[in-house]
Order: structure tokens, then C-alpha cells, then sequence
């Protein structure tokens, strides 16, 4: 009898109890905060939350027993209170909870589009027939923004498509895709890109044949950097693909590569793209560019850093401060209303729970028995990692800002439900993981019969 | 696959401790340095919002918050803005603060230590800090003739008038004209604030200075006082009965012709020798001229620093000009010294410290103007203990320089200050501006009752519609500071 891990769906409920008491919490203290008084709507707005939840523990109870049971938790009290920041935004902005409402709309539609994940996909290593499906799907989506007519311009990066009245990131989409097609690839060339190759002074470089695929991957995200000026998923790309191909043949030359081509890739761009260069002159220095009128813009920067200095430790409270001062403070930079008005407390608190995604992400890679698994796994970890880090490192001026989503904080359809799709293959990979082996063992008589005869000499 | 997976994971956890340390360095390490940057608006906007302590003066705020029901909790309100506003200055969203507004800003705001203890309970039941309360010495009814008065000198009158109690140093009423209203600049409508701003910074007569402190003009005769404390206190003279030198004109030395020759404009000072008294009562200025060559250049200076002058002593309204008396002077610009003129220049506040000087026997007391902190409960938090700037001249000078000054409103110049029934001590100023075009300016000095003085008073006029020839110091500023005197005395 080997080890067995256990369900543990008792657990994710309790943890989702807490979660809730996080997203509902969060609600009302923005109504206390703001308006004075708890919102009219909580039962309500409570309700709907707890719904979703309770319909998303349901999902995974019956169609993913074995689960890991810490994921949606963690995301469902992100997702709540990315919520409450948005609807405390939205009233500093006017009254109406516009966006609020609609976030949940899209959260509604990410738990509908997580659960359906679950329910079809009931063995994650059907997607590798889907490799090269997947790839051109990833390739169209990225290309799409840059279609006449369809593809909309939004602070000067070209990465929105509109229909109607609705906007959509196809690359937050494309994101899930190129994962499952880097992991589907990888897993089938893995041994070529390991064993060929040769050695020049200590390292093991691959074959040049075989540089192909870290080669395109690079021009793509140039290209994405070029024509849609969005230096936030570029980079992500490429560092996606190259943690994969490092995971994939466990050969530290890749990364070595892969640096290199980044270092080349950043240099070019910032000698050839006046964004590029606003972007790096603004982090050096932030203060030389607020409030100038002209030239390169900081004020989004500054104002974050000062609202979260602003904060300091426990935060103003929701409501006390003045995280409206911070344009999009709702998108790209709702860390730093987070910051203002929860403190360093609530920043390192929302940065503990991406941890906890990651780490649960990365443990599955452990722990899961099929390499697809394991690649896929990472993949999805890891993109996840370099997001929130590029993020919230751009938010908090560690690094120079990129636009992306804060993953499920941030308002936006796009980036929420695929998050939500990303989690529910973590999921689908760790119940595969973590189910018992079935017991294809042959009794033991048969053991015996077939036991070697042991012939005593002498 | 496993190995490079924890490789990843190592990677994974570093970045999230860069993020961690990142922030933790970003508001808690550095958050009081991009709290103190001036561009930072969130600070300001907080003491904006909060509800502000009052300025009070008698038993009335002059400057309170009230409820606003706009973005910002509490409106700034002052209620005789016009009267009051080189004191309290404004308090507005997008340009900063001025005079106690400003001075005091961390006991209105509750910042201040003083206020500790407030802070405390506040916090502990669970209360927005609330600012605390300063009390002023102005005295309502000195500040009302002084306002007043100021304000009933003929039309678009630029000047300043201020009262001290001579034994504190307790400033009992100061008014400034041409003045403005800074509820205009308080309000929460900001386009409103802006155009009043502008207008007020275009307008030539400069609406927004407290003329109090922060203007310096010659003072004219009134700096006669000090040329004669600086005479007595060398040993020249010892009495009112003491002979000077007097004469129709004084022709400065090393110097010949209309611009080194000082007269009196028709005043009678005798021919050779006159008593002091009359000398000052007629403010002679052929007496005082020489009085000051006589004392010296490295001796007047000495008396004029001695009563405050090139030195800066009001720590509740800033900025604060510097009065000057020269660093360095030749004989025949002592002379002009000595009758206000040359490099002497003076605020009114700094005129009145020497009425006051010479009132208190002698003792400068340093002026203030905040008499009281209170807590926002109005518990008394601390009260501003009166305190010795100098001892400008010894006690025997400063009864010759009373009895002076006495006889100046008795017998002289100074007479439209004399009030029944009570002894003033006066002395009045003219001085020339120097430039054809700008018209005189007129000084008047005095304090009362003489023989135990309770208020001391500086009113100087810069410029007002009246014709060349009537300004004079005595007909301007006599009834204006009588009219203080009379408030303070009553």
C-alpha cells in the first residue's frame, strides 16, 4: 500500500468560509468606510458571492475529488477583495458601481467558465492532441488586436479588441493557450533540445537547429513589444518559454541563451522605442516627470508610490484615503490603492496569497506523474509568477512599469476569466496527481507462482 | 523534470521576496520622505479635510471650521475677515497657508506635541484627531479702533497700525490696509480660489502683506526717540531741561550746498542752544542730526540693535522683515539717521517695540501674539509666558524719554493724540520717501497713561488720497492711535 493523499474537500470548504468572510468583509468595510453605513446590498451582494463559491467547491467535490484544496480559496478571496477595491473606487469616482458590477458579471462568467474546464476536460493529457491547435490559436488571438477595425487602441497599447460595447485582452487568452502549446511541444522534443549539442567552455548549448523554437518565440514577443506596444506581455512571453524549456531539458544553457536574447531584446528596445525608453527614464526617475505637462508621464507612478507611503504600515482604511488621485487605480495599479488603504498589512497579505497560488502551482509540478502534467503545471505557475511580479514590481517601482493585469484584483474581463481557466487545469492536473494509483498489482499467488525458483547449489 | 522545477521554485520565492522587501521599503522605510515631498497633495488634503482648531480672540473665533457637506468634511470660515486677515492669513487648497494659519499649524492641525495627550484619547476612542484652539492677545476692542481707524483715513489707504502691551509684549490689536478676504480663498470652489488668487497677487497695493511686519519704510522723526535714548544713555544729556543744540538749519559735515543742508520746515528751534523739550516737542530736526553725529555712528547703531533693530524676534507671524539701522555709515549719513532718513528703515511693528521699550522702563519685551494653546475640549494646553528681548535703555532714560514725549503731545506735534485726563507719551514722523512722485510717509508713535503705561501704539501711513502738503504724522496717525489708547484704557 503506497501513500495516499487525502481529499481534503472539508478543508477547502472551511478555507472558502474564510474566504468569503474575506470578499463579504471587505464589502461592508468599504460601505462603512465610504458611506458610512453597511451597504443596503449585502445580503444580496453576500449571497451571489457565496453562490459562486459554494458552486465552484461543488464543481471540484464531484468532478475533481482529489484536488488540491488551498487554490480556490486563495482565489476566491482575491477575487472578493479585488472586488470591494473596485466597488470603493467606483464610488470615489461618482456613485455608480459600474465596474464593480461588472467585474462580477465577469467573475460570474470565470466560475461558469472554470467549472465547465472541470467538467469537460477530465484528463488533462487530452490537450496535448491539441499542441499545434493551441499554438495558432495563441498566434491569432495575439494578432487579432492589430486587425483594422476590430483591434482598439487603449493608452497607447494595441491589445484590446472591441465588439459592441465590450473590450477583450485576447491575450490574457492566448496566454492559457501558448502554455498548453509550449507544454505539448516540449514534452515531445524535450530529448532532442536535452541531448544534442555541445559544450563550449562550461556550458551546454543546444543545437542550432534546435534554437528554432526559443528564436521564433523571441521575435514573437518583439513583435508584440513592436506593433502593440505592450512591453508587460513580452516580456512574460518570453520568460514563460524560457522557464519551460529549462524545466523541460533540465539544461541551465537555455537559460544562459534565453538571458542573453533578453538582454539584446531590452537594449534593442530601448535604443529603437521612445516607449520603451519613456518607460525606463520614468523609473530612474519618477519625480523629474510628475505633473510636467510634457514629455514622458509619471504622475500614475508617483501618485501610487505616494498613496502607498501614504498608507504605511496598516493603512489609511477604506474610504480615508485617496487612492482616486492614481489614474486606472482600478486596472493596472490597484495595488496601490490596495497599499494606501490597507497598508503594507494588506499588500504583503494579497502578496502571501499569489505566493500560495505559485507554490500550490509548483508543487503540483511535483507531484504529478506525467511530464505534459508537470510542464503544464509549471507553465501555468510560472506565468503566473512573472506576472504578478512584473506587475506589482511596476506598480511599486522595483522594476519599470509594464502594463499588466494584477491577476483576479484587477477590473477586467479578460485577464479574470482566464485566471479562473488557469486555476481549474491546476486543479484537473492535481486531482489526477494526487488520486490513487489503481491498483494494477496481480495478487499475491500469482506473485509466487511467478517468483524466480531459487536453486540451492552444493 | 523535478530538479529544474525546484530551481523555479527557488527563483519564484526570490522574486516574491524582492516584491516584500520592495514594499516594506516603499511604506515603511522611505514613506516619511515621499510624505514630506512638497508635490505630495494627500498630506495637505488630510489637514484640509480634518476638522480644524479655531482662532480666537476675546471669547470669539475669528477663524473656525464648520461642517461642509462637499468632498472635504469642514469649510475654513472666518468671520470678520477683513479686520483680521493680516493675522490670521488665508488657508487655501492650492496655496498653502499663511501667518498663524501657518505658524500655527500644527496646534490647529492636532500635530502638535502640546497636544499630545488629546492625540491619545482621540485615538483610543477611536475619535479623528481634532485640532486644537489658538488664543490670541489681541484685544477686540483696541483691534476695532485700530481697524477702524485705518480704515477712515481718506480712500485706498495703504499703512498698518499696531498696539503692544508694553509689560508682556502682548500684541493688542494690529491692522493692515488695504486688506482682503480670505474666506475667498478657503472655499471648496477652486476656480473661485484661483481667480481670487490671481487678482490679489496683480493688484499693485499688494492686498495679502501684513504691512505690520513686513514692511519696512524710513520712520522718519519717530526715529527721533531713539537718537535720543542713544544721547542720554552716552552720558550727552541726562534731562528734559538739558540744553541742545537747535538752529534754523544744520548744514551736515563735509558737506555744502541744498542736499547736505537739514531745516526744520518753518518749526521754532531756537537759535543756538534749546531745551531738549522743545527740541523734541518741534522734532528739530537740526537738533537731532547733530545729536546723532554726536553719539556716532558705532553708538546709534548699538541703541537702535538694542531696541530690535537688524534682528527678527516675532515667532508667530512669518516672514517677518528685517528693520534696519546701517552697518556702516559716514558722518554726514548720521546724521540723516538720526531724523530717520539715509538707510533707517522700520516696520511698525518695530516702532512700537520702542514706545513699548520706553513705556516698560526701558525693558524690550519680546512681542507675541499667541497668548494661549487649547485643546479642542478648550483645556488650556499652555499659555505663552511674557519674555525680556532687551534692555534697550536704563530706567532714568526711559523717564527722560517719557517726559519727552509727553511734552511732545502736550506742547508739540504730537498734540491730536492727547486724550483728557490721562498723560501720552507721542512723537510724530513724516519721512521722505526720497522719490519725487511718492508722497511722505506718516508715523505716529505713542503709549499711554504715561506715568503707568498700558498700551503702546505704531501707526504709519504709506500712502493714501490726500493731497502732498497735509500728509503729516501727527494729523494722520494722532487720532488713530488716541483712538486705541482710548480703547485699551477706557
Amino acid at each position: 500500500m503506497g501513500f495516499v493523499h487525502r481529499r481534503r474537500r472539508g478543508a477547502e470548504l472551511f478555507l472558502l468560509v474564510l474566504a468569503l468572510a474575506v470578499g463579504v468583509g471587505a464589502y461592508a468595510a468599504v460601505g462603512v468606510g465610504v458611506q458610512g453605513e453597511v451597504p443596503a446590498d449585502l445580503i444580496g451582494y453576500g449571497g451571489w458571492l457565496a453562490a459562486l463559491i459554494v458552486a465552484a467547491h461543488l464543481v471540484v467535490r464531484f468532478v475533481a475529488p482529489y484536488a488540491d484544496p488551498v487554490l480556490l480559496p486563495v482565489v476566491a478571496a482575491l477575487n472578493g477583495l479585488g472586488l470591494a477595491v473596485i466597488h470603493r473606487l467606483d464610488l470615489a469616482a461618482g456613485g455608480d458601481s459600474a465596474v464593480a458590477r461588472a467585474q462580477l458579471t465577469w467573475m460570474t462568467l470565470g466560475v461558469v467558465l472554470f467549472s465547465l474546464t472541470l467538467i469537460v476536460l477530465r484528463d488533462h493529457r487530452v490537450l496535448t492532441r491539441f499542441t499545434y491547435t493551441c499554438g495558432l490559436g495563441a498566434l491569432v488571438l495575439l494578432l487579432l488586436p492589430l486587425v483594422p477595425g476590430l483591434g482598439k487602441t487603449i493608452n497607447g497599447a494595441r491589445i484590446w479588441i472591441g465588439v459592441g460595447p465590450f473590450s477583450f485582452q485576447p491575450g490574457e487568452i492566448a496566454k492559457v493557450l501558448l502554455v498548453i502549446a509550449f507544454a505539448g511541444y516540449l514534452v515531445l522534443h524535450r530529448d532532442a533540445l536535452a541531448l544534442a549539442g555541445r559544450r563550449l567552455l562550461v556550458v551546454d548549448l543546444p543545437r542550432g537547429r534546435d534554437l528554432g523554437p526559443i528564436l521564433a518565440m523571441w521575435l514573437i514577443s518583439l513583435g508584440v513589444l513592436v506593433f502593440q506596444r505592450d512591453l508587460g506581455s513580452s516580456l512574460l512571453f518570453f520568460g514563460l518559454f524560457l522557464v519551460m524549456l529549462f524545466v523541460a531539458t533540465e539544461r541551465p544553457g537555455w537559460l544562459v541563451v534565453g538571458g542573453l536574447l533578453f538582454t539584446a531584446g531590452a537594449a534593442g528596445g530601448y535604443y529603437l522605442f521612445g516607449h520603451v525608453r519613456n518607460r525606463f527614464d520614468i523609473w530612474l526617475s519618477p519625480f523629474d516627470h510628475y505633473q510636467t505637462g510634457s514629455g514622458p508621464q509619471s504622475d500614475q507612478l508617483v501618485e501610487s508610490m505616494f498613496g502607498m507611503a501614504w498608507g504605511g504600515l496598516l493603512g489609511r482604511g477604506f474610504g480615508e484615503g485617496d487612492p482616486w488621485r492614481i489614474s486606472f487605480a482600478n486596472s493596472d495599479f490597484i495595488m496601490g490603492a490596495i497599499g494606501e488603504e490597507l497598508g503594507l498589512t494588506g499588500v504583503l497579505a494579497v502578496l502571501v496569497m499569489y505566493g500560495l497560488i505559485v507554490e500550490r502551482g509548483l508543487r503540483i509540478a511535483l507531484i504529478s506523474r506525467d511530464g505534459f502534467g508537470k510542464l503544464l503545471a509549471t507553465g501555468l505557475a510560472s506565468v503566473f509568477a512573472l506576472q504578478v511580479f512584473v506587475v506589482i514590481g511596476g506598480v511599486t517601482r522595483l522594476i519599470p512599469l509594464t502594463g499588466l493585469t494584477t491577476p483576479f484584483l484587477s477590473a477586467g474581463g479578460s485577464s479574470l476569466v482566464a485566471n479562473w481557466i488557469i486555476i481549474a487545469l491546476l486543479l484537473r492536473i492535481s486531482d489526477l496527481a494526487r488520486r490513487p494509483v489503481p491498483d494494477l498489482s496481480a495478487d499475491d499467488d500469482d506473485a509466487a507462482a511467478e517468483a524466480t525458483q531459487v536453486v540451492r547449489l552444493g | 523534470m523535478n530538479k529544474p522545477i525546484r530551481t523555479i521554485a527557488i527563483f519564484c520565492l526570490l522574486l516574491f521576496l524582492a516584491l516584500m522587501a520592495n514594499a516594506t521599503y516603499l511604506q515603511y522605510f522611505s514613506s516619511e520622505s515621499l510624505n514630506d515631498r512638497a508635490e505630495n497633495r494627500r498630506v495637505f488634503d488630510e489637514a484640509y479635510s480634518r476638522e480644524r482648531g479655531s482662532i480666537v480672540v476675546g471669547d470669539e473665533p475669528i477663524a473656525e471650521s464648520v461642517p461642509s457637506d462637499d468632498q472635504f468634511e469642514y469649510q475654513r470660515v472666518y468671520t470678520q475677515p477683513f479686520k483680521y486677515a493680516p493675522l490670521t492669513g488665508y488657508f487655501a487648497y492650492q496655496y498653502g497657508a499663511s501667518q498663524l494659519e501657518r505658524t500655527q499649524n500644527d496646534v490647529l492641525t492636532g500635530q502638535d506635541d502640546r497636544l499630545f495627550v488629546t492625540r491619545l484619547v482621540d485615538l483610543l476612542s477611536n475619535q479623528d484627531t481634532q485640532g486644537g484652539n489658538v488664543v490670541t492677545t489681541i484685544d477686540p476692542a483696541a483691534q476695532n479702533a485700530a481697524y477702524e481707524g485705518l480704515m477712515s483715513v481718506a480712500g485706498n489707504v495703504e499703512g498698518a497700525v499696531v498696539a503692544l502691551e508694553p509689560k508682556t509684549g502682548k500684541i493688542l490689536a494690529l491692522a493692515s490696509s488695504p486688506t482682503y478676504d480670505p474666506n475667498r480663498l478657503a472655499s471648496h470652489d477652486f476656480t473661485e480660489v484661483r481667480d481670487t488668487w490671481d487678482r490679489l497677487q496683480a493688484d499693485e497695493s499688494d492686498p495679502m502683506l501684513n504691512r505690520v511686519t513686513q514692511t519696512t519704510l524710513p520712520p522718519g522723526s519717530t526715529f527721533k526717540i531713539v537718537t535720543a535714548a542713544a544721547a542720554i544713555e552716552n552720558g550727552l544729556y541726562t534731562s528734559a531741561e538739558d540744553l541742545v543744540p537747535g538752529g534754523p538749519t544744520y548744514q551736515l559735515p563735509l558737506t555744502s550746498g541744498e542736499s547736505g543742508l537739514i531745516d526744520n520746515e518753518g518749526r521754532s528751534c531756537g537759535e543756538d542752544k534749546i531745551p531738549f523739550a522743545q527740541a523734541m516737542e518741534q522734532s528739530c530736526n537740526t537738533t537731532f542730526a547733530r545729536l546723532a553725529i554726536e553719539v556716532g555712528a558705532e553708538g546709534m547703531k548699538e541703541q537702535a540693535e538694542a531696541f530690535g533693530f537688524n534682528n527678527e524676534y516675532l515667532e508667530d507671524l512669518r516672514p517677518q522683515a528685517v528693520s534696519t539701522y546701517p552697518e556702516k555709515a559716514n558722518e554726514p549719513e548720521v546724521g540723516q539717521t538720526g531724523i530717520g532718513q539715509f538707510n533707517v528703515s522700520s516696520t511698525p511693528l518695530q516702532m512700537a517695540m520702542v514706545a513699548a521699550g520706553i513705556a516698560n522702563n526701558g525693558i524690550v519685551m519680546r512681542p507675541y501674539v499667541v497668548d494661549e494653546v487649547q485643546s479642542a475640549d478648550l483645556d488650556v494646553v499652555e499659555t505663552t509666558q511674557p519674555e525680556d528681548y532687551s534692555e534697550a535703555v536704563s530706567p532714568s532714560t526711559a523717564n527722560v524719554l517719557t517726559e519727552l514725549m509727553v511734552s511732545t503731545v502736550d506742547e508739540g506735534t504730537a498734540s491730536p493724540a492727547a486724550i483728557p485726563g490721562v498723560q501720552v507719551a507721542g512723537k510724530t514722523g513724516t519721512a521722505q520717501s526720497g522719490i519725487d512722485e511718492v508722497p511722505p510717509y506718516a508715523w505716529f508713535v505713542s503709549f499711554a497713561p504715561a506715568d503707568d503705561p498700558e498700551v503702546a501704539v505704531a501707526v504709519m501711513i504709506q500712502k493714501a488720497d490726500i493731497p502732498r502738503g497735509e500728509i503729516a504724522g501727527g494729523a494722520i496717525g494722532g487720532p488713530i492711535a488716541k483712538a486705541i489708547m482710548e480703547a485699551v484704557i477706557r
